[in-house]
């Protein structure tokens, strides 16, 4: 059981759970990036085969995910000079615990999953578990940037999902797919951007403008 | 009864104060300053154990008991670990209880003592260490549910041994996060960075130089080596999680479990040199995370 | 080869346009390539069209509905940025051309796309196209609103996707992931992980048409979004979005999970339609008020689907008049907000004097969008409350009736206060441009004669598209 993507998948959890549990937003990008370059790595090691769609997807995965991205966000954070998250709606305690429930959650509901033959047992309730944790960092941060972070993790739960699936989604789609996933995490960064200049804040609680 | 466990206990006693020297040293040379020899603590010792001891007139007998329980203690929790690998000391049945016992006692013995010189100071100290170890005595025993779960052994000897050689491959990743968790615990329990500084004396971030502040002489070198101890006992267990030795001959195991407790004083040093201290109410967070850790452990046994 | 030409001349052209200087070459680039895109949407229509890139492209009944929609609508809207970009500059400078010709590539490859991860992505692309538009007037409140928009679409968005995963998961035979395939071999789709890929497909693609409770976005977007980026989101983006709900509703009605699937839809479908009557009662700014008559229509659209029968086609009848009559009711919006500069009761008032043809577009609009004869909304309205009657839910029917009164009167009393209440000051009528009234007024006359005759031709391909919705079988 405890080949290379076991650990690689372990690695994805211990990622998530240094997300949660960190104040520092350059803490958080550090740990999306050494998540994303796990994920790179997963494919390979799930199917060793060498093919040019496994070594495609790898080389992009860790373009985008391990490179560009946390690049990005770094430099989102050092313009706007916000350091920390502060006071968010569940505390850091508290979303650790919450993520090690949901971790206990994922391992139940992948049981009952009638998933046909997946090369890794931990593959599913992994990618549970990381889907998971990223609503909890989008629904219980406040700012605006660390919610990007967590659409990242959501993103990557999926991804890793995905991977049960890999030879079943051709390569052009899953390029469709990481190039959508970075235009996107590029737009939200830019609007963070200005949300900064305009609020003199990154606080996504002070967008209270719109309602009725 | 080979002489081994006996071998390597000393061995263990022996290369104990030697621990911390490495870490603040690695830590000095990461960030670029030469640092104190690596023996540092042991003529330290000796300079203290020729001393006399001062006491404060508000002192009663738990002060000077203090020291001796919790050198005591660690002691004997030595024992009880299969230090060579194959065998404990001592061994029984359930015996993991009395290991974190033991160590809760040393503690409470030190805590105490401190609440003994009626000194506010040391009384916010041990209001402190024991705020930790309210954190971190749950991990501990997450720590051990993992190994309990892996090995179906309720002794230390049992389950670092030959049955933990056997799942050692099938539980891998769990017991990789339970080394990660001890790793943090060990952090945690001898008072390393990010938890406290050892090399400070500045009141609000101490907590454990604060209780031994009264301690002189040769108690205070009591409490030195047994705080050593402790951070080579911690070793001692993350080492046999990730590299079982039961299969391995005695000396070879002894050898391993050197390089081992070497190995983990650097990874001290490393963590001091790269993260600062955190916050005194941002502790309990960095202990639940230790046994957020434990907890995906035991799950992924479960599974 | 048609197909795949007319998802990339779009973004070629939107290339093209970021790159060209001057605005009237940017404009005549957007017209020229939706006329183009419009022309090519004909020659679809008159001849059957192969599939293209390994069946990935192909056209059905439904897919061609949808692309005959976001051609027309994109040609009226790209006339009317014409004459709305010459009277306000915009502030994102090139990107808004862009944009736009981005997002009618993105949406064509949606409508076109027979593969269930391709039209995922171009509707991610969609999503993205329309961001910088919102943020159209770089201020507070629109940032705001973008920031929701992006956020909450790609949450919903992201979950579409492991819902398409899922979806992959649940089959066994058949190229992965294409539609006729899926359909085929609906027999061997594995039923638990069938429904799962539903679930999130429905709240994925839900949170994107924007049913309630998912619509949390909606409203503040198409408030602060320019009028015609709100009618291009409220008739072609619904669209899009309700194709990707509608295909999966296809493979999991060919699959038997009718069971499974109606109840969900007619849960969501009355929900929306309660949501929208709550808010729409008291709302005094006439582009929020849209945007749950938004909320409002792709309830309807989902409660036909899910009642079946007649529904279905109520449904796709629906899906047609909606996109027809948001466009004209935004665009309106837009004029209103151009001669008053607002859009909200208590400072646009006086339309009819101040800018009588679209005083009497608005006038004509709020009967079509809340379902008064003789315009089209007022025929597929009636055949989803039949379809509520027929198929056994008459409680269904009467909440639908009730409610669509109560968005009426909500409705009615802020369009007839801002027609015809005096201005606040007096002003001379402004001279109205032809290229902001013109294509309102062509998508009046088709939603009026869509309410009276309905081509043959249309007639077909509504009717193929129903057939499709319940999973195609006997007919």
């Amino acid at each position: 059981m405890s080949d290379l993507h076991e650990l690689l998948l372990l690695g994805v959890v211990l990622t998530n759970f240094w997300v949660l549990g960190t104040t520092r937003l350059s803490s958080a990008i550090r740990a999306t990036a050494i998540q994303g370059a796990l994920l790179a790595a997963l494919p390979v090691a799930l199917h060793p085969g060498w093919s040019l769609h496994i070594i495609g997807l790898a080389v992009g995965t860790l373009l985008v995910k391990a490179i560009l991205l946390p690049t990005f966000l770094s430099w989102a954070i050092r313009e706007a000079a916000v350091r920390r998250e502060i006071e968010p709606l569940i505390g850091f305690s508290g979303s650790l615990l919450l993520g090690t429930i949901v971790v206990a959650l994922s391992f139940g509901i992948a049981q009952r999953i009638p998933l046909p033959e997946s090369e890794s047992a931990l593959l599913i309730p992994v990618a549970l578990a990381t889907v998971m944790i990223g609503l909890i960092v989008l629904t219980t941060r406040n700012k605006a940037l660390t919610q990007v972070v967590g659409y990242l993790i959501l993103e990557n739960g999926i991804y890793v999902f995905g991977l049960s699936q890999a030879e079943r989604v051709p390569f052009l789609v899953e390029l469709g797919v990481l190039l959508d996933i970075f235009v996107g995490i590029f737009i939200m960064g830019i609007v963070v951007f200005h949300i900064n200049r305009a609020f003199d804040s990154m606080d996504s609680t002070r967008l209270t403008e719109l309602k009725d | 009864m080979t002489p081994w466990p006996v071998v390597t206990l000393v061995m263990v006693l022996a290369v104990a104060p030697a621990l911390p020297g490495i870490a603040t040293r690695t830590r000095a040379f990461l960030t670029g300053r030469r640092g104190m020899p690596v023996l540092q603590l042991y003529r330290d010792l000796a300079k203290l154990l020729r001393k006399n001891v001062v006491y404060s007139e508000t002192t009663t007998t738990v002060f000077r008991i203090g020291p001796i329980i919790t050198l005591a203690t660690a002691v004997v929790a030595a024992t009880l670990l299969p230090l060579d690998g194959h065998a404990a000391l001592l061994s029984f049945s359930g015996d993991l209880v009395a290991f974190a016992g033991l160590l809760g006692l040393g503690r409470f013995a030190l805590v105490l003592a401190g609440l003994d010189t009626g000194s506010s100071f040391e009384g916010m100290g041990a209001s402190r260490e024991v705020t930790v170890s309210a954190f971190a005595e749950p991990v501990l025993f997450l720590c051990f549910t993992v190994l309990v779960l892996a090995t179906g052994e309720l002794s230390l000897a049992g389950m670092l041994g030959e049955r933990l050689a056997a799942v050692w491959v099938l539980t891998l990743p769990s017991l990789a996060l339970t080394a990660v968790a001890l790793f943090m615990l060990a952090l945690a329990e001898t008072s390393r960075v990010p938890v406290d500084d050892p090399g400070t004396h500045l009141e609000l971030t101490m907590i454990h130089e604060v209780i031994v502040l009264d301690h002189s002489g040769p108690e205070l070198a009591m409490i030195l080596f047994a705080s050593a101890l402790k951070l080579a006992l911690f070793g001692a267990l993350v080492v046999s999680l990730l590299m079982p030795r039961a299969l391995l001959a005695p000396p070879l195991a002894a050898l391993i479990l050197l390089g081992g407790l070497v190995a983990m004083a650097v990874g001290v040093g490393i963590v001091e040199a790269s993260m600062a201290r955190l916050r005194m109410n941002r502790l309990p967070q960095f202990l639940v995370a230790a046994g957020a850790l434990a907890v995906v452990g035991v799950i992924l046994l479960l599974r | 080869m048609i197909l795949l030409p007319m998802v990339l001349v779009p973004i070629a052209a939107a290339a093209v346009a970021y790159l060209a200087r001057p605005l009237s070459l940017r404009l005549g680039l957007l017209v020229g390539t939706s006329v183009l895109h419009l022309y090519a949407v004909g020659r679809l229509w008159n001849g059957t069209v192969a599939p293209e890139v390994g069946g990935w492209l192909a056209i059905d009944a439904l897919g061609l509905l949808v692309v005959s929609l976001v051609s027309v609508l994109f040609l009226v809207i790209a006339v009317y940025a014409a004459g709305f970009l010459q009277t306000e500059p915009p502030r994102g400078g090139r990107v808004f051309v862009s944009g736009l010709l981005a997002f009618l590539s993105a949406a064509t490859l949606v409508a076109v796309s027979h593969h269930m991860a391709l039209l995922w992505v171009g509707m991610e692309t969609t999503t993205l196209a329309l961001a910088p538009l919102v943020y159209h007037r770089h201020d507070r409140r629109s940032l705001e609103a973008v920031w929701k928009y992006l956020l909450l679409s790609s949450v919903g968005i992201a979950l579409a996707l492991l819902g398409t995963f899922f979806l992959a998961a649940a089959q066994t035979s058949g190229r992965p992931l294409l539609l006729e395939d899926m359909i085929a071999g609906s027999g061997s789709l594995q039923p638990a992980l069938l429904q799962t890929a539903f679930i999130f497909l429905l709240v994925g693609y839900g949170t994107k048409m924007g049913l309630a409770p998912l619509h949390a976005w909606k409203p503040d977007t198409y408030g602060e979004a320019p009028s015609l980026v709100a009618g291009l989101m409220a008739g072609a983006l619904t669209s899009c979005a309700f194709l990707g709900l509608a295909r999966i509703t296809e493979i999991t009605m060919a699959a038997g999970q009718g069971e499974f699937v109606q109840p969900l839809l007619v849960a969501f479908g009355v929900m929306s339609l309660v949501v929208a009557a709550a808010f729409m009662i008291g709302q005094s700014d006439l582009k929020r008020m849209l945007a749950y008559s938004s909320v409002e229509h792709m309830g309807l659209l989902v409660l036909g689907l899910g009642l079946g029968g007649v529904g279905r086609y109520g449904t796709v009848l629906h899906l047609v008049n909606n996109a027809l009559i948001k466009g004209l009711m935004f665009l309106a919006v837009g004029n209103v907000v151009l001669v008053t500069g607002s859009s909200h009761a208590g400072a646009a008032r006086g339309i009819l004097r101040r800018a009588p043809i679209t005083g009497i577009l608005l006038l004509l609009g709020l009967f079509a969008v809340t379902g008064s004869p003789p315009f089209g909304l007022f025929l597929s309205e009636f055949t989803i409350l039949n379809a509520a009657i027929g198929q056994g839910h008459p409680w269904v029917a009467a909440a639908m009736l009730a409610l669509l009164a109560l968005i009426f009167v909500g409705m009615a009393a802020v369009v007839l206060e801002m027609i015809y209440d005096p201005p606040l000051t007096e002003a001379p009528p402004v001279r109205e441009s032809v290229l902001l009234v013109a294509g309102p007024i062509v998508l009046l006359a088709l939603v009026l004669l869509l309410g009276v005759y309905i081509p043959p031709a249309l007639q077909r391909v509504l009717t193929e598209a129903a057939w499709g919705l319940g999973g195609g079988g006997a007919r």
